[in-house]
């Protein structure tokens, strides 16, 4: 009977908060990055233009269609063949915030078609220039009902980072294997890196929570 | 004679197999206020669209003060579709009020009268409060600066919007039945915003309404508008008092009838 060694426990707790670094980095880094790269696919594929159109709409239906495992193995180890060379971690950050920046950028499609036509009237009866409409009058409408589901999205990210470890990136999870395969002990390891997905989307979710309170648009 | 502000030669507009503006000709004097009447579906919204550049149209040209607004001089001096930067230059002598009010909802009344002037004309904000508090004290919205659109009754939202479009200073105005949605005792308020406007103002004000009370007393011209045309046109004595053709007096029995 394999009982839950306290002091082994205490005693592998440093490696992983280090190692708890690099998911944190990877899952802010990569969300900041996917939540600007997909606002700007979203108003890609909304464009008038088909040449700027179709190549987005294309993009995002192919990145959203194929493993995140597989996008990423071509960025650390295909991709150096064509002369680009990326760390791990650069990699690892750049893959997975392409790959959800796909996913948000449905997200933001469908909010920025849920704002009214009238409001884009409104802004072309006053003469606002696009990027000022998009900043102060259509964004700020089409943001607020979709901030569930991005967050959602952040959330699914953070998940998501253990996929990395297949390109050498030792986050949490990898080093909790590493422990494991040193000591041959992995209850210890694998539960204390469940606890800390749950501790940390639970906090995530609480986050995102009060973000839309703060947001709410205006009085009703 | 002096040179029209507003002028559409020759404009057609289709969806596809339907034509909804027709080879329209029409001439607005500076200062002058246009009523537009006419049945359902017959093409009054589409040309104050047309205008405002929120449609674009097949043929023809549109000029706002001698400058084409749909078409710009190529190099060679050809005239050619106009790009987006030369709508803009263009259509910032228009300003639109909506049948559906479209007040920002998440700005207050102050809020919204102020964004363009300062996001469009470079007003610095102290410029442009004062310009938005003198106009919502125009439309009898001195107490609301701070309310949003949530918190105002539909004339009040139509008044802020009026507000909103004339704090761009715009040479003409287009108002596309702006008190349609509002219940019968909200479009009085409304109303004499727009009266006080024709008479403090030398704006050009161009009309889309279905009260032909309102029309006859305010309009110096009525257009009736039927099947992507101007049917018949004249004074509200000439129009009302006596019609020439059989479609606008058919028209104006049924209005009539109605209410
Ligand atoms: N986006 C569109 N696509 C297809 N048809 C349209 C579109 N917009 C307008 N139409 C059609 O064009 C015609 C003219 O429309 P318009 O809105 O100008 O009429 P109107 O004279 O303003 O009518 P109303 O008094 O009902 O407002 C209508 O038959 C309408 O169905
Ligand atoms: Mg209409």
């Amino acid at each position: 009977m394999n009982l839950f060694d306290w002091s082994f426990a205490w005693h592998i707790l440093p490696d992983l908060l280090r190692a708890s670094l690099n998911t944190l980095t990877i899952t802010l880094l990569g969300f900041a990055i996917a939540v600007a790269a997909g606002l700007l696919l979203a108003i890609g594929r909304r464009s008038r233009h088909l040449w700027l159109s179709w190549p987005v709409a294309g993009l995002i239906e192919f990145i959203r269609s194929t493993p995140l495992l597989i996008q990423v193995y071509f960025l650390f180890y295909v991709f150096p063949n064509y002369g680009l060379n990326l760390t791990a971690m650069q990699a690892g950050i750049l893959g997975i915030a392409l790959h959800y920046a796909c996913y948000t950028a449905e997200v933001y499609r469908a909010g920025l078609d849920a704002v009214p036509r009238g409001q884009w009237e409104a802004v072309t009866a006053l003469n606002m220039a696009p990027l000022t409409a998009y900043r102060d009058i259509i964004l700020p409408q089409a943001l607020r009902p979709i901030l569930p589901a991005l967050g959602n999205y952040l959330v699914a990210m953070l998940k998501d980072t253990p996929v990395l470890s297949a390109i050498t990136v030792v986050e949490i999870m990898q080093q909790a294997k590493n422990i494991g395969s040193e000591s041959f002990r992995y209850l210890e390891p694998i539960t204390m890196v469940g606890l800390f997905f749950l501790i940390l989307s639970l906090g995530l979710a609480w986050f995102v929570r009060r973000l839309e309170g703060r947001l709410e648009l205006a009085p009703r | 004679m002096p040179q029209p502000i507003v002028r559409f030669t020759d404009v057609t507009k289709r969806y596809g197999n339907l034509t909804v503006l027709n080879n329209l000709n029409l001439d607005v004097e500076a200062g002058e206020k246009v009523a537009i009447i006419g049945p359902s579906g017959s093409g009054k919204s589409t040309l104050l669209r047309a205008l405002m550049t929120l449609e674009d149209i097949d043929e023809g040209i549109i000029t706002v003060d001698d400058e084409p607004l749909t078409h710009m001089p190529a190099r060679d001096g050809r005239l050619v579709r106009a790009n987006a930067r030369h709508q803009r230059k263009v259509r910032g002598k228009i300003g639109m009020v909506f049948q559906s009010f479209n007040l920002f909802p998440h700005m207050s009344a102050l809020q919204n009268v102020m964004e363009a002037p300062v996001q469009v004309l470079g007003l610095d904000r102290k410029e442009a409060r004062e310009r938005a508090c003198e106009l919502l004290d125009m439309v009898g919205l001195g107490e609301k600066h701070d309310h949003y659109p949530s918190q105002l009754s539909g004339g009040q939202q139509q008044r802020v919007a009026i507000a909103r479009a004339l704090a761009m200073r715009p040479k003409v105005m287009l108002f596309d039945e702006v008190t349609s949605a509002l219940d019968p005792e909200l479009c009085g308020e409304v109303l004499s915003v727009i009266r006080r406007l024709g008479a403090e103002h030398s704006l050009t004000m161009l009309m889309v309404t279905h009260q032909m009370g309102f029309a006859r007393e305010f309009a110096d011209r009525i257009c009736f508008f039927h099947q992507g045309r101007i049917h018949e046109q004249g004074t509200p004595a000439e129009l009302f008092g006596n019609p020439r053709e059989d479609r606008t007096r058919c028209f104006l029995s049924a209005v009539n009838e109605a209410q």
